[in-house]
């Protein structure tokens, strides 16, 4: 899950601004750091050496200095982020090859949901997507935020109810990856963290194919159970039943996920235990 | 008959929140009965509970944020050793008591250590150093801390009865709402801020108009010691920037108490305003913060370089600078919610502009210390340390202001480690510093230095040993609050960050003995003279803790660093001034009404935690009643007689007269 292991354009550019900005700050940190060392050192009161000058308490050009350092860095990494923000807009287009794959994405207390609407398919708490081909994402949440990140494909972005975001990402080598929410949202937070499968573009439409073979069915009643607070230790694959199914949800049409069902007045068992 | 309180509120089922609540409670019983069998609590009532004098209510305030600490540690404590151990288990923490911890752990340390920490000191200190004999609304000052004290009573309750929130320092909403959060976590967390924030408002009220009008002869506002400045930078953002926090909840608890949809996912409710009303508080909140600590360290860099602060005009441009700017930048908490690029670019930008009037700062002290003769002291320490630390706090937050680098950061424990590295290197530097500092004027003698720098050497490498764990951590796709995980490269760095929080720990206990060992031998460490540091301004002007009326003449201030001149003068002329002319003084009344109100308030924030509507209204009552009273006193001030005045001030010139010829033969 290194930032600084990309697997994707978008990851290989948010961690290249990350060095850059870095390296752009070091250059006066470091040296203010070192005249800080430096002259708390030397102006030592037992040392003989340094001139007490009780006087020096202003000085026109150090001023111009001291004002001008900072503001020329900022105006470098202003430049770095103005661009950067365009460029990298989480709707920003990242073109690949082959046909791109739209997967609509709902955060679910406590997992994940994909919808492959194209496909009429959708899995839970796995996300396989060919290598190589620019994958649109459209998100949305059951219940409460949440953010939606797999660090090395770079770009978070947040999930809410009654909200769509939108994000784009490619994902450039074939190989297992880690997703996470990345934004707390209740007892079962943790276990938000489900697997990035990136496969070739020739397995894909056999691992469709595969998929849409399964038994379970995601339709407006298989997905209120989902949407039940708790913890999916598997890995459930569904076919698609309604491929609006997306936009019920994101519409309200379907009522947000129902919080906590235990049916009990204490005041401190207001959760459904995560385990 | 109460609400919603029955005995299933008390969790028999936790030992951990029911034994450590247990030994508070049995601790804080010793103290009191101890209190009532030696007879002190006529003493206490008198000159600390009903007291409206600045400094006692300072050193209460610093109290408060002392005891308040070691909870907020404890917590920090209890989460370390648990992400050291919940890899690909459980932990020892199950998530509905890991969450509580953060939540409180957070709330706790911003609002009741922090805050407390650096209002107590602006108390302790802004009037002596503006030469006056009180803050502009003594009563009202009174009535702030207890409101204060309330809050974190409220906080601590919740150990024992019911439980804390666990939705995190910021409560976001649609999780903090009625339907994801039935308990009384929540509104633990909410009524809490509630009152303290009245607290914290009416402070900051006070503290603007002391600055403004109760200045001394010839203090004029380029004149003012740089710890004035950012008191009244810092007070100006609470006065504006609190309400916005209190309406907020507010709305949060219309939400939840009746039925109304501000932020919730149905009929209209947008969670989004939450996050831009939150954080348009919260981020003028670290400066709040923050900008007292500069202060400090203002006034610390430049006594033991024994020079006046380098570039003063520039400090207060600076200072005034970051106050306006904070309130423009709050989106950069959320630059991954799709805002888009022009917005995000706008407010990333703001965001670095800020760095600019701070990085000013750190090159003025840097020159504050060029030329000078620097004496390294414990305070000293800590500002040096401070620089460097907050360097690397403010080039990490810089670069999550750059918005895509945030796109991979935001949440994470990068950014933990970041905004600690800021409130520890800052805040907490700044407030152990002024600690140190101003000790002496406040208790009469120093502390030990020993003790104290070895607490400085802890707290330095042991914040280093705990947080750069976490800045790993980060880069490794690590998120922040959670209570377990399966991710094998992270375990290695929760390991070292717990060893970094036994270092810390240790400093803690420096911290403890350092006072203890002080306070044993106070009378090696007595501060005769009320100068201890050969300070600069006025609050080295008077004795050793200063009479109440702080000044028995009015000092008279001809230029910057009033007090330094004031000696050079003395020791030029050989003392051939005239006797002083005294004259009767008149000072504010002890008034319980700050104490009373509070009461009130705890039972009324109790009551409506719990829905018992009755007690809520007779809560409300009671405080209400407490400021009628209050208001329709005869008599708020007593005098002081010329006489009294005179002998209290004899000893001390004499004493100081010593110490300036000393200083002048050497
Ligand atoms: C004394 C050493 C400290 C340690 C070891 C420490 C440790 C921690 C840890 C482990 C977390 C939770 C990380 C997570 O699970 O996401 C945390 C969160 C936090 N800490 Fe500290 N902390 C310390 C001091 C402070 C201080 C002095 C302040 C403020 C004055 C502070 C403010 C916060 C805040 C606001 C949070 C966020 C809580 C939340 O997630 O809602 N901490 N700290
Ligand atoms: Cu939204
Ligand atoms: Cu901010």
């Amino acid at each position: 899950m290194n930032l600084l292991d990309p697997q994707g354009p978008v990851a290989a550019a948010n961690s290249t601004i990350l060095v850059d900005s870095v390296a752009i700050m070091l250059a006066i940190v470091v040296p203010t750091i070192v005249a800080i060392l430096g002259f708390a050192f030397w102006f030592r009161e037992g040392n003989p050496r340094a001139r007490y000058q009780p006087d020096f308490v202003y000085s026109g050009r150090v001023e111009l200095v001291v004002w001008s350092i900072p503001a020329l860095t900022v105006i470098l990494l202003g430049g770095v982020a103005w661009i950067g923000s365009h460029q990298l807009d989480p709707a920003a287009p990242v073109p690949g090859t082959g046909s791109p794959v739209r997967i609509q994405a709902v955060s679910l207390d406590w997992k994940w949901l994909f919808i492959y609407p194209d496909q009429r398919i959708a899995t839970v708490n796995t996300l396989t997507v060919p290598a190589g081909a620019e994958l649109n994402f459209q998100l949305t949440s059951s219940s409460v935020m949440n953010v939606f990140f797999i660090p090395q494909l770079g770009s978070m972005i947040y999930t809410m109810n009654g909200m769509v975001t939108r994000l784009n990402l490619r994902a450039d080598n074939e190989g297992k990856l880690q997703g996470l929410s990345a934004h707390f949202s209740g007892d079962g937070f943790p276990d938000m963290m489900f697997d990035v499968n990136v496969i070739s573009q020739l397995a894909f439409p056999d691992w469709v194919a595969a998929t849409a073979k399964s038994d379970a069915v995601l339709n407006e009643e298989s997905y209120k159970k989902l949407m039940q607070q708790g913890i999916e230790a598997g890995r459930p694959v569904y076919r698609l039943d309604d491929p609006r199914l997306f936009d019920l949800i994101a519409t309200q049409h379907i009522p947000p996920g129902p919080g906590p069902q235990v049916a009990s007045d204490a005041p401190h068992s207001g959760g459904q235990h995560a385990r | 008959m109460l609400g919603k309180l029955t005995w299933s509120a008390i969790p028999f089922d936790q030992p951990i929140p029911l034994v450590a609540g247990g030994v508070v409670i049995v601790a804080l019983l010793a103290v009191l009965i101890w209190v009532v069998v030696k007879g002190h609590l006529p003493y206490l009532w008198r000159e600390w509970i009903t007291s409206v004098d600045h400094k006692r209510i300072g050193v209460m305030y610093v109290l408060l944020a002392s005891v308040m600490f070691l909870r907020g540690g404890s917590d920090a404590i209890l989460m370390r050793i648990q992400q050291a151990i919940a890899y690909q288990s459980q932990g020892y923490l199950p998530p509905e008591h890991y969450n509580q911890i953060f939540s409180a752990h957070g709330t706790i340390m911003i609002f009741f250590v922090a805050m407390p920490f650096v209002i107590g000191l602006m108390n302790l200190v802004v009037p002596l150093q503006l030469g006056v004999r009180d803050v502009a609304f003594p009563t009202l000052n009174s009535v702030g801390f207890w409101l204060t004290a309330t809050g974190a009573l409220l906080v601590n309750l919740s150990l024992v009865i019911g439980e804390f929130a666990r939705t995190g320092w910021l409560a976001f909403p649609p999780l903090s709402g009625l339907v994801y959060s039935p308990g009384v976590g929540v509104d633990y967390y909410a009524w809490s801020l509630q009152i303290s924030g009245v607290g914290t408002l009416v402070a900051g009220i006070n503290l603007v108009t002391t600055v403004l009008k109760l200045r001394t002869r010839g203090m004029n506002y380029l004149r003012m010691p740089m710890f004035c400045w950012t008191t009244l930078a810092s007070s100006l953002l609470m006065v504006a920037a609190f309400p916005i926090l209190t309406a907020t909840l507010a709305m949060l608890l219309l939400d939840r108490y009746l039925g109304f949809h501000f932020f919730t996912n149905e009929a209209g409710g947008n969670v989004m305003i939450f996050m831009n009303l939150i954080w348009a508080w919260g981020h003028p909140e670290v400066y709040i913060l923050v900008l007292p600590a500069f202060g400090i360290f203002s006034e610390v860099v430049s006594t033991f370089s024994g020079k006046p602060l380098f570039g003063y005009r520039s400090m207060v441009l600076a200072t005034m600078a970051i106050c306006v700017i904070s309130f423009m930048v709050w989106l950069h908490h959320f630059f991954t919610m799709g805002a888009g690029p022009d917005v995000n670019a706008i407010f990333g930008i703001a965001s670095m502009i800020i760095a600019i009037p701070t990085g000013v700062k750190i090159y003025n002290w840097l020159f504050t210390m060029y030329g000078g003769r620097i004496r390294f002291t414990t305070p000293m320490l800590w500002s040096v340390g401070f620089m460097v630390t907050f360097i690397i706090g403010g080039l990490t937050g810089v670069l999550v202001a750059v918005p895509p680098a945030d796109f991979i950061l935001h949440n994470s424990m990068f950014l933990v480690a970041h905004f600690h590295n800021v409130i520890i290197g800052g805040v907490l530097f700044g407030a152990f510093a002024g600690f140190t500092y101003w000790f002496p004027k406040a208790f009469g003698f120093r502390l030990d230095e020993r003790w104290g720098k070895a607490a400085f050497w802890c707290t330095f490498i042991g914040f280093y040993v705990t947080f750069i764990p976490l800045y790993a951590a980060g880069m490794l796709g690590m998120t922040r609050r959670m209570q377990h995980y399966d991710v094998a490269v992270w375990r290695p760095w929760m390991i070292v960050a717990v060893i970094g929080m036994a270092i810390l720990t240790m400093a803690v206990v420096c911290q403890v003995v350092q006072l203890v060992v002080s306070i044993r031998n106070r009378e090696s460490l007595r501060d005769r003279t009320g100068d201890p540091w050969d300070g600069r301004s006025l609050e080295w002007a008077t004795s050793s803790p200063p009479p109440v009326f702080n000044f028995a003449i009015s000092p008279d201030v001809r230029g910057e660093d009033a007090y330094w001149e004031m000696k050079a003068k003395a020791r030029q002329q050989q003392f051939a001034h005239a006797q002083p002319e005294y004259q009767d003084i008149e000072m504010p009344r002890n008034s319980p009404t700050g104490f009373v109100c509070a009461f009130f308030a705890s039972i009324m924030g109790f009551a409506l935690i719990w829905h018992i509507w009755w007690m809520v209204i007779l809560g409300l009552i009671g405080a209400w009643a407490t400021f009628v009273v209050f208001a329709w006193r005869d008599h708020d001030e007593y005098v002081i007689p010329a006489a009294d005045v005179a002998r209290i001030d004899r000893a001390n010139i004499e004493e100081r007269r010593n110490l300036v010829s000393l200083a002048g033969s050497v």
